[in-house]
């Protein structure tokens, strides 16, 4: 075993691990952020995105003991300080985003680090971004949408069904 | 302005602020005090038998509770299936009992053989690899049509691999051979509806919670449906009473049908919680999920259609073989018959139709319903034969629908294959889609595509679907074990606030937005103050639970049953109150008034009345508000629609993209449309996805080749385009009382034959005219040999 500490969420955390501990198994059951979701065991469908010191990266890709020192930002840390959701939650919420929402909290994650990254993004740079967040409720249009108008783009037109 | 609350307001979705900020709480999120993991050990072979299992090494493991295997649940039933299919000959299909852990053989990968429960998921996992299994392999029986000729078992005791050989309707059998006898044209088809696996993102879970001071168990699980769960496991396998067996199906992360079905695992771990007296707790890998989740399609087809000279349907013929898989899922049966032969008139007038459908035992996964189940496969080979049959016939594949539709005046319509449509109007959905797609700007599109060297082709179809599953007595007579009825219990708090706890779960639909706009409506009351409780057997009425576009169509039916008698109890309350008679009084806007004057009282003081019962008529009525309805249909509902999709073939590579995709329905009445849209968006890009990238394949021996996302070709956001969707006309249900037809699986169903017509009309305007069918999925590789010829 072997002690880790970190940032997530702006609060200092540590626990002991395990060498084959991944940070999603630490964020789920050793801090309690059941956010942080498991979809998958071969990295590809990113329901486990997290921030790791800005970054966007798979949580189930990762060992917690690596990550000593590092900031982690979940979806439990995405909310405004008043609890208010923010920008590109909202986004989801005013434009239908999410359906089951088992995927929800690794596109956020994503689609904030594409946003951070380039704040216009085209719609194709969103569509090729997400590429590896899997939804399957969504047929990914309002997922789309949801991020060109986070973006501040206008998606009126694609509205008008 | 459009409506901020009531039917046909675009509520934004309450369920979703717990869903963006993380607090969820799906079934792995739930852990109990002394909670223990398990570890299945899985077959590594699809059919063999057994010789010895050695579990003395994981036994001595670091951590290890116990190790289970098939001993340990003597007495125990299998886990059972809820249809019966009677065949040809009026016999009952052969039905092999599913134990919960392999008794003697194994008879796919992925066959559940011991299962080691430990302190820790890890040392659960270890253990579980130190667990020695020998099995004498067996030859795997893989090819459908050559199992049900002879050779392996995959039941030896029940003498052959035919599950059933089932004719519909027999009795239309001669007429509908002799319509082809003298038919102008025939057109036949053969096609494969590819397997899928339904993949939801949450995989499935199941923690078994036995309580030994009370007796009682508690199982946490991903399901569509806890109540059927609490049946099956408590009355067929393990003998608990329904009083000592609590179901709870939180927040599910998606179904599409998988998690309809009662899994071991769940009587796995309801049972040895008991054994050891110790919470289990089993979560899935996505892994595991792709070798034990139900599978679905996988039929195998010859379709005939027979027509006259001027193109009018005269007759259709099918004979389908549908793979069961190894154990008969819960509801398999039912999928490949009454699911489908009963859909195969279309949205037309096809006089004489029979279908013959042979299930077969094989040794894979079981294969259950998968969104749309038993409606995909009848509208895939119906729209594809169609198309083939417009252009062997020189006729427009629009026209050709149009000639043969039901017209809107000829409903309700009686179809040859049993069921009849209540209402519908084929014609304007198609004049919508022609709209909605832009049919008449194709040519210049195609032309652009040309100039990029890109085949353009566009593909139409239609659709029809029975939901609003079903009119009890009428699956009672076709084979099913259940009632498919639904119920909603509506409790008005003495402050106006209402609970309504349902038998409809949602696990992504968003019931507990749109089930309060329709109370909102009734009663004029805001939608936050109607609350939605479900997923949990000890707070919800008995309910059958969300699957085949049910929840509106029953579930909302049941909830409006139930606020009926609360606004008629209400009323006698305000009467009272009022001093008036019950018959005068109007409810509208959440005051009760009585006609014609300006007397009323609001909406909250009868309530309060009703649970502070001082000036109340005690001797007529009950104190308190609060009503349970139960709803049975009295028909299926009949969405329809037609869709387009136009593709681009990339003639060097084969390689098909879809550029666009515009889907008309016909729903029925819309309580948010903004909902019935996401669900459309979704079955759509299921389709799309059957039709372009998905498919399980199995090799000869019976190993599971695409058993990950590196390998099953899910779709990702570039796959797919913007969808244009509309819903505007609307032909409602005329047998429930919001005239709600469904609109779960429409996209679903309606979209891999357009995808398809698409590819072949781009290569057959490319010159490639003998190419008349690609099998899906509609792979770069399968393209490309195709045009090579």
């Amino acid at each position: 075993m072997t002690k880790v500490s970190m940032t997530v969420n702006g609060k200092a955390v540590s626990g002991e691990v395990e060498g084959r501990t991944l940070l999603a198994t630490f964020l789920r059951e050793g801090l309690g952020l059941t956010g942080t979701h498991v979809g998958c065991d071969t990295s590809q469908c990113g329901a486990c995105v997290v921030h790791v010191n800005g970054q966007a990266i798979k949580s189930c890709t990762a060992f917690a003991a690596d990550l000593d020192g590092a900031k982690v930002t979940t979806i439990e840390g995405m909310a405004n300080p008043d609890g208010s959701l923010g920008t590109v939650q909202q986004a989801f919420q005013d434009h239908h985003g999410l359906q089951c929402g088992f995927c929800t909290p690794g596109m956020v994650m994503s689609a904030a680090a594409l946003l951070a990254e380039n704040p216009k993004p085209t719609e194709a740079e969103v569509r090729h971004h997400l590429e590896g967040n899997i939804c399957r409720c969504t047929g990914y249009h309002n997922i789309v949408k949801a991020v060109l108008a986070a973006s501040g783009q206008d998606v009126g037109q694609i509205a008008a069904e | 302005m459009p409506k901020d609350q009531g039917i046909g307001a675009r509520s934004k979705r309450r369920e979703d602020v717990r869903f963006l900020t993380g607090a969820g709480r799906y079934t792995d999120d739930i852990n109990v005090p002394g909670q223990t993991y398990a570890a299945f050990v899985r077959s590594e072979v699809a059919h063999g038998k057994i010789t010895k299992i050695d579990t003395s090494d994981a036994e001595k493991m670091p951590g290890v509770v116990k190790v289970f295997t098939a001993a340990d649940f003597d007495g125990k039933g299998g886990v059972p299936c809820g249809w019966q299919i009677h065949d040809r000959q009026g016999n009952p299909m052969l039905e092999p009992k599913h134990p919960i852990l392999a008794e003697g053989k194994v008879r796919y990968v992925g066959d559940a053989i011991a299962c080691v429960v430990a302190e820790t998921l890890e040392q659960a996992r270890d253990a579980a690899e130190a667990v020695v299994v020998d099995i004498d392999e067996l030859p795997a029986v893989m090819d459908m049509k050559a199992a049900v000729k002879g050779g392996a078992l995959v039941h030896d005791e029940l003498g052959s691999n035919l599950c059933y050989d089932w004719g519909f309707i027999e009795d239309n059998k001669a007429a509908t051979d002799a319509a082809f006898e003298t038919a102008h044209h025939v057109t036949t088809l053969e096609l494969v509806n590819n397997r899928l696996i339904a993949n939801p993102m949450e995989p499935r879970v199941a923690l078994g919670h036995y309580n030994r001071a009370m007796d009682d168990y508690t199982l946490y699980t991903t399901s569509q449906n806890p109540h059927v769960i609490r049946l099956l496991m408590g009355a067929f396998v393990l003998s608990i009473p329904e009083h000592k067996l609590r179901v709870v199906a939180p927040d599910v992360g998606g179904g599409f049908g998988s998690k309809i079905f009662h899994y071991i695992e769940e009587a796995f771990v309801t049972h040895a919680s008991r054994l050891i007296n110790r919470p289990v707790k089993w979560t899935s890998t996505r892994s595991e999920a792709f070798l034990t989740d139900a599978h679905g399609r996988d039929h195998v087809t010859k379709i005939e259609l027979a027509l006259d000279k001027d193109g009018m349907f005269q007759a259709l013929r099918t004979e389908t073989y549908a793979n069961m898989g190894a154990y008969l899922s819960t509801f398999a049966p039912s999928v490949p018959t009454y699911l489908h032969g009963t859909l195969m008139a279309g949205n037309y007038k096809t006089p004489h139709i029979y279908v013959n459908v042979k299930a077969v035992f094989t040794n894979t996964v079981p294969v259950d319903a998968y969104r749309g189940a038993g409606r995909p496969e009848a509208t895939f080979q119906l729209e594809r034969v169609i198309d083939k049959a417009a252009r062997e016939m020189g006729i427009d594949p629009i026209e050709l629908r149009r000639k043969n539709f039901v017209g809107a005046d000829e409903f309700p319509y009686q179809t040859p294959v049993a069921v009849a449509y209540d209402t519908g109007n084929y014609q304007a959905t198609m004049d919508v889609l022609e709209k909605i797609a832009d049919l008449a700007g194709f040519e210049k599109r195609r032309a652009d595509s040309a100039k990029k060297g890109l085949w353009r082709g566009l593909g139409v179809n239609c659709y029809i679907e029975a939901c609003g599953i079903a009119p009890s007595n009428l699956v009672g007579q076709l084979g099913a074990r259940a009632g498919l009825y639904e119920s909603a219990t509506v409790r008005v708090n003495a402050t106006g606030g209402i609970v309504v706890m349902t038998g409809s779960h949602s696990h992504g639909q968003g019931h507990e937005t749109a089930f309060p706009q329709v109370i909102s409506e009734m009663i004029g009351i805001p939608e936050s103050q109607v609350e939605i409780v479900h997923g949990d057997t000890a707070n919800t009425p008995m309910g059958m639970g969300t699957y085949g576009s049910r929840s509106l169509a029953v579930g909302g039916s049941a909830m409006v049953k139930a606020t009926n008698k609360i606004i008629a109890k209400a009323k006698k309350i305000a009467a009272h109150l009022l001093e008036a008679s019950d018959g005068d009084i109007e409810l509208k806007d959440g005051k009760f008034t009585v006609a014609g004057t300006d007397k009323s009282v609001d909406w909250g003081s009868v309530c309060l009345a009703a649970y502070v019962p001082h000036n109340y008529p005690l001797a007529e009525l009950e104190p308190g508000l609060e009503e349970t309805a139960f709803y049975d249909p009295s028909n299926f509902t009949y969405p329809s629609g037609a869709y387009a999709c136009e593709v681009e073939v990339d003639p060097d590579t084969g390689k098909v993209t879809v550029c666009a995709f515009a889907a008309a329905d016909d729903f029925g009445n819309v309580i948010n449309p903004m909902i019935v849209e996401g669900q459309v968006h979704g079955g759509l890009a299921q389709g799309i996805g059957q039709a372009l990238l998905e498919g399980a394949v199995y090799d000869e021996n019976g190993q599971l080749l695409s058993g990950s996302y590196m390998d099953y070709a899910m779709p990702r956001a570039d796959d797919v385009p913007f969808y244009t969707v509309d819903h505007s006309c609307c032909t409602p249900c005329t047998h429930n009382p919001l005239g709600v037809k469904g609109c779960g699986e429409a996209g679903a169903i309606g979209s891999p034959p357009a995808v398809v017509n698409a590819v072949i009309d781009a290569l057959q305007r490319a010159g490639k005219t003998n190419v008349t069918h690609i099998d899906m999925p509609l792979s770069p590789s399968r393209v490309w040999a195709a045009i090579q010829g």
